[in-house]
């Protein structure tokens, strides 16, 4: 049974070719023998269990596009009873005690949970080698990193280890790693999928989405992740449509931006050919192509890396080794009981980024900093508005290189910030974005990312439908 | 430039026990990074209003009813130390 879209199998168990429980035991032999490191914790027996209801539930009458299906849940989600590390040494032996929202209602749909992915430690990382449970390997090649931070979810998808994964976007997380893996993957707008029980690292721009090998799979799974939550305060109580509805219509006359800021320097010219032969290709499909600008793209980064890491030093000063979590030995006090719990329980990554927001946030220095990239945060938003006066939705690259090397970037944090220059906007914009497989330069991926106006998801999956069916 | 004792200040603040010898290769990547951010002030945003959600959303408030169940000792079932109901931490007061 090789690896297929959740349509396909959706259709194998609806006419008794097999059943879930069937898909979930071939669908875990693959996990198991998985060379990639792309999990960091699998559960057979929730599983087969799930299986088994799903099974149960489609013999008593029931249907549904993710029941029975196998998808795999990035490792910041809770799970009740299951371990959720979030990727860090000070979650390793944390149990959840309860299921987040996104995790609630995919089981509600019938879709079985077969472990956890491993990703960048608090999602802060662009290439899965900040994890405390080590890096994931490309599945194109094994020299090259899968993109982060939900590296494990889109390496997962791409090897065809689960058909689909979640994953979770802060400044480009599903994004990417979709990218360098030649996955799909879409960012919701944000408020548009409950963060309840998924792992804080920046709220004001943490979004959930699924990465799968369509965009077809993305709509199925986007429709039972999103909708209003009263458990999240940010949840927006607006209506989610169904994104499968109108998902091939043609694209006659949609008009399609391409920012003259994501095709200059610092973009590798050969993924910047890959992009344009792309772009004719939506040309081809009846799409108007324009030249617009976004005149604030390079403030996006800077001002990301003061908003994120002060988010991120209030979102983790609630790991103190007293409630859960990392605990050191032999505390003489309890100051030494929260310093040393906290230095022993977080990577190098993860502390930079608290020590900068401390810093960012600490007496006389929040207007320099915090305030001013608040500010730019707008600035930035506005470029998005006024472009979205002139197009329907904007598209470019993802990424300015294809997969780099393990290592390659690990000595300078701020060359690997850089490589999410085009994803960041979109985070502080709060718009949807997604990222498709357009094509390969020196055998390794490329994506092409497409971005909408404020809950204009269906848009973008309609236009990666009929890119990946033309 | 931060200097060391401006690194051992963040860290304090932070709650972080960073060692003596990590401080010279944190002062000079914070600073990297603090000189990267600065970039910011290339351009003038007085008059800019600034934006804490993308939406302008404000913060929903619910009814002031007890939802939550109780759920103790589950909660302190996955506490590293936990005794009769309490957490337990080093002797605060002597």
């Amino acid at each position: 049974m090789k690896p297929k879209t959740i349509s396909e199998l959706s259709a194998g168990l609806q006419t008794g070719q097999f059943s879930s429980r069937e898909l979930t035991e071939e669908t875990l032999k693959r996990v198991q023998a998985d060379t990639l490191n792309a999990f960091i914790t699998v559960t057979p027996e929730i599983a087969l269990a799930q299986a088994e209801a799903a099974d149960a539930r489609r013999a008593a009458g029931e249907s549904g596009p993710l029941l029975g299906i196998p998808i795999a849940h990035k490792d910041i989600f809770c799970t009740k009873g299951v371990r959720t590390s979030c990727g860090s040494r000070m979650l390793d032996r944390f149990i959840a005690p309860y299921d987040a929202t996104v995790v609630t209602r995919l089981q509600q749909a019938g879709a079985v949970m077969v472990g956890k992915t491993n990703m960048d430690e608090f999602a802060m990382g662009s290439s899965n080698e900040t994890s405390f449970y080590g890096p994931v390997k490309n599945p194109w090649d094994p020299q090259a990193v899968p993109g982060g931070s939900s590296g494990g979810s889109a390496a997962a998808v791409a090897a065809g280890l689960v058909t689909a994964a979640t994953g979770t976007d802060t400044g480009g997380s599903i994004r990417q790693p979709a990218a360098l893996c030649g996955v799909t993957g879409i960012k919701p707008t944000y408020g548009r999928v409950s963060r309840y029980g998924m792992i804080a690292f920046a709220s004001s721009l943490d979004q959930a989405g699924p990465i799968a090998s369509t965009a077809l799979d993305c709509a199925h799974l986007l429709n039972a992740m999103a909708g209003f939550d009263p458990l999240d305060s940010t949840s927006l109580d607006k209506l989610a449509p169904d994104y499968t509805v109108g998902i091939d219509a043609p694209l006659t006359g949609l008009r399609i931006g391409l920012p003259k800021e994501y095709f200059g320097e610092g973009l590798d010219p050969q993924v910047g050919d890959i992009i344009q032969e792309a772009v004719r290709t939506l040309e081809k499909l009846g799409a108007i192509i324009k030249e617009i600008r976004l005149p604030s793209t390079h403030l996006a980064v800077p001002a990301y890396y003061v908003l994120a890491p002060a988010e991120a030093s209030s979102n983790l000063a609630r790991y103190d080794g007293v409630r859960y979590g990392h605990r050191c030995d032999h505390p003489k006090d309890l100051l030494d009981l929260y310093t040393r719990s906290r230095n022993e329980g977080f990577g190098a990554e993860v502390k930079r980024r608290i020590m900068i927001g401390t810093y960012t946030l600490s007496a006389g220095y929040y207007d320099a900093y915090y305030l001013k990239a608040q500010k730019l945060r707008r600035v930035i938003r506005e470029d998005f508005l006024r472009a979205f006066e002139e197009v329907d939705i904007i598209a470019g690259p993802t990424s300015p290189t294809v997969a780099f090397n393990l290592g390659e970037k690990t000595a300078d944090p701020v060359t690997m910030y850089l490589s999410d220059i085009y994803t960041i906007a979109v985070n502080l914009a709060g718009l949807p974005g997604l990222s498709m497989p357009v094509g390969f330069v020196r055998g390794r991926p490329v994506g092409m990312q497409l971005i909408g106006g404020d809950w204009q998801e269906s848009q973008l999956l309609r236009v990666a439908h009929r890119y990946c069916y033309c | 430039m931060l200097e060391p004792s401006d690194v051992k200040k963040i860290a304090h603040l932070a709650r972080l026990a960073v060692g003596e010898e990590e401080i010279p290769r944190y002062s000079r990547e914070l600073s990297n990074i603090l000189a990267f951010v600065q970039q910011m002030d290339a351009v003038d945003v007085s008059h800019v209003v600034p934006m804490a959600h993308p939406l302008d959303a404000i913060q929903r408030l619910r009814p002031d009813h007890v939802t939550e169940q109780d759920q103790r000792a589950l909660f302190q079932s996955i506490a590293p130390l936990a005794e009769e109901g309490l957490y337990l931490v080093p002797r605060v007061i002597e």
